[in-house]
């Protein structure tokens, strides 16, 4: 079987790629203007490690085109030297058994002191480390708009209940309350803020992450489940569909108020020229504030062929690391180092919140994996709660009960 | 040139020189068509998830899709786009062919209009339809622009109705084109016949109805089998309009592979699910074929 996998994928791929000693060849999909300024960045570091770079970009749905990519490679036993692959994916990955590990660098420098241990378990296949993290993103941020609340004279809710209060004040105002966008991860993203917010960190982390039946199906969920549908009456007829840097640009051109969102929606309003604080607010998703959600980027390191190869690899995974590249891509990227003890000093207002909160909540054990963004469970898995939110969120004839059993019943699927 | 005899060497070079230039393609075709639809049945039964495994796991993976109900709801969706879409298109593609049948002026420049939207790519299509029938962009603004504020077409949102809006971009696109085959049949109608009914009293819509189409059976068959395969492998229109939408209500059994096997790391069952379209594509085929090639055995 070995054989005929070989030969039908070599033959399947359109270029033939041949592997020399210490090329670097990264998998990314950083190809928006940002992302591509840290990408030369990270290429500058490695060339002066006497490494050649050599890109392997491949652009458009979120990941999903380099994910078809590196199956072919991978499948044609020519995998690149590293990977974005990031959550539960680096686990499916390692059981596939082309994972290397990069426990020798991680020793070296510390990474187990540097990393929360959440974020450490994530980067780990079989308790080694096979893949280094890039940036976080805190996914349970609220935009807003404060401009808009003046007008409602609406206050910045901090609770669930005083966000409905606001949102009603809103639509009395005659201001679209809540900038929403219809697509499935954009159900699941708000979803589990909403969940994070009525349940608490242990109830989502049992729910969500540890994915317990009981919890699914239990009061808490229903009731979560019945928030997350009270929102709906505040969006608009148009959402179904919407991409999610076009609801932003709502709250941005003060069409809306409000959005719920990563902060990767910051990138947007800093490229409008807003400023954060004055123009804009990003507050945490009401009754979220002392949590906090992750969403990591990682590249998740291969098996490859020879030493030369290897070597690459490990300074390849200790660049990523460094804090200088740490500053200079989320600088970019809208998001924050995963590495502690960083200088926050030139990161803008958000940022700096951000910084702080991931330290609080790592301290607490309060920071939780995005199961929206792909940190938390397998993507079957994650696809089947998908599902389930969006045929919730768009069905109005199913109750937040037969909703509760849906998700129990979607958990199982493995 | 069958009936020439040359000398031995040139019958060998005659005999084997056909079988030869065809040989690339057909080992090709062989392999790259045929082979990867064996190599996906294997892959159904086996455990795949995020790359090939081949480690033998029965029926699971058919089973898992049954369960499924987003299957069901794509298959669902299918049934009702494919029975609209084929009937809707096949229905306005005739009406045009017939219509531009009657000699009219300028018939050529009338061909190009209605012939134009194939030469869209459904992925152009999908996005236009999408501006079009989004309710705050499009029909539903611009009626209440023009002060019918009680207008509603929200289709596209409509996680019941969003199928719907799929088949009728599917219908814009691909009736000029059935109108087109249908014209080349009707063109290819002996004259004599219809002159023959004309002076028999026969009504002109009684001619088509009884004389016309009728004669045009194979046109018929040939349209049925391109729309029918469209319906099938349409991915590229659902994609672009409604992305599946909203939630999955808009599903059809090629996104849903597509994201089974691509995105969700659940390899076998998108395997599956392929396989379970190729069955209903041989199920429509595999009877055509059959009648086709006994017709000409007998005629």
């Amino acid at each position: 079987m070995q054989v005929l996998r070989t030969t039908l994928c070599a033959a399947a791929m359109a270029a033939a790629f041949t592997a020399h000693a210490a090329e670097v060849e990264v998998l990314h999909w950083w190809t928006s203007g940002g992302e591509a300024k840290a990408a030369a960045e990270l290429k500058k570091m490695l060339e002066a490690k006497g490494h050649k770079w050599k890109d392997f970009a491949v652009a458009g749905g979120a990941g999903e085109n380099a994910m078809t990519a590196l199956k072919t490679r991978v499948v044609s036993g020519n995998p690149p030297t590293a990977a974005q692959i990031k959550g539960p994916a680096i686990q499916e990955w390692g059981e596939e058994g082309v994972l290397a590990s990069i426990d020798d660098v991680a020793k070296k420098e510390g990474w187990d002191k540097l990393l929360p241990p959440v974020v450490a378990n994530v980067m780990k296949y079989k308790g080694s480390y096979v893949a280094v993290p890039v940036n976080v993103h805190r996914v349970n941020w609220l935009w807003v708009n404060p401009e808009l609340l003046k007008k409602a004279k609406a206050k910045v809710p901090t609770t669930l209940d005083e966000f409905f209060a606001t949102a009603e004040a809103l639509k009395k105002a005659g201001v679209q309350p809540v900038a929403y966008g219809g697509q499935p991860w954009q159900d699941a993203t708000v979803f589990e803020s909403v969940v994070l917010g009525v349940g608490g960190v242990d109830f989502y982390r049992k729910s969500l992450v540890q994915l317990d039946q009981n919890s699914l199906k239990s009061p808490t969920m229903v009731k979560a489940l019945e928030t997350f549908k009270r929102i709906k009456p505040y969006t608009d007829k148009n959402a179904p569909g919407r991409e999610w840097n076009l609801a932003t640009a709502m709250v941005i051109n003060g069409k809306a108020a409000m959005q719920f969102m990563g902060d990767w929606a910051k990138g947007e309003f800093l490229a409008a020229g807003k400023v954060p604080g004055k123009d804009f607010l990003c507050v945490a998703v009401p009754g979220t504030a002392t949590a906090f959600t992750f969403n990591i980027d990682s590249f998740a390191m291969f098996k490859l062929p020879n030493k030369d190869a290897e070597k690459g690899e490990k300074d390849f995974a200790s660049a990523v690391m460094s804090p200088q590249f740490q500053e200079v891509f989320n600088l970019n990227k809208g998001s924050i180092p995963v590495r502690a003890g960083m200088n926050m000093a030139k990161f803008d207002a958000c940022g700096q919140q951000s910084a702080k909160d991931f330290a609080a909540a790592s301290q607490k054990s309060a920071l939780v994996p995005s199961m929206a963004h792909g940190m938390a469970v397998h993507s079957a898995t994650q696809g089947a709660i998908y599902d389930v939110v969006s045929q919730f969120w768009n069905d109005d004839r199913m109750s937040a009960r037969q909703a509760a059993d849906k998700l129990a019943a979607a958990a199982k699927v493995r | 040139m069958t009936s020439y005899n040359g000398p031995a060497h040139y019958g060998f070079a005659e005999r084997w020189l056909p079988r030869l230039v065809l040989a690339p393609s057909l080992v090709l075709t062989v392999v790259f068509v045929y082979g990867f639809i064996l190599w996906n049945g294997y892959l159904s039964f086996t455990r795949s998830r995020l790359l090939p495994n081949y480690e033998w796991v029965g029926t699971a993976q058919y089973l898992a899709l049954f369960e499924n109900e987003r299957w069901w709801v794509a298959v669902h969706n299918l049934v009702i786009f494919g029975g609209l879409f084929i009937g809707g298109a096949m229905a306005m593609g005739i009406l045009l062919a017939v219509l531009l049948d009657q000699k009219v002026r300028q018939e050529g420049a009338l061909r190009t209009i209605y012939l134009y939207p194939m030469a869209l790519s459904f992925i152009v299509t999908g996005t236009a339809w999408k501006w079009m029938l989004n309710p705050g962009l499009g029909l539903e603004k611009l009626m209440h622009d023009w002060g019918f504020t009680n207008f509603t077409f929200d289709w596209l949102v409509n996680p019941d109705m969003s199928i719907y809006t799929v088949v009728i971009a599917g219908i814009w696109q691909s009736s000029g084109f059935v109108m087109a085959l249908f014209l080349a049949g009707l063109r290819g109608i002996d004259d004599s016949i219809i002159k023959a009914a004309q002076i028999d009293g026969a009504s002109l819509p009684r001619i088509y109805w009884k004389i016309v189409l009728p004669a045009l059976r194979p046109v018929f068959f040939s349209t049925l089998m391109i729309l029918a395969h469209i319906a099938i492998k349409s991915f590229d229109l659902v994609m672009a309009l409604t992305g599946g939408g909203p939630g999955f209500s808009s599903d059809v059994p090629a996104t849903f592979m597509y994201s089974m096997a691509f995105t969700r790391g659940q390899m076998g069952v998108g395997a599956a699910s392929a396989t379970m379209m190729l069955m209903t594509v041989a199920a429509i085929v595999v009877p055509y074929l059959y009648s086709e090639l006994r017709g000409s055995r007998h005629g």
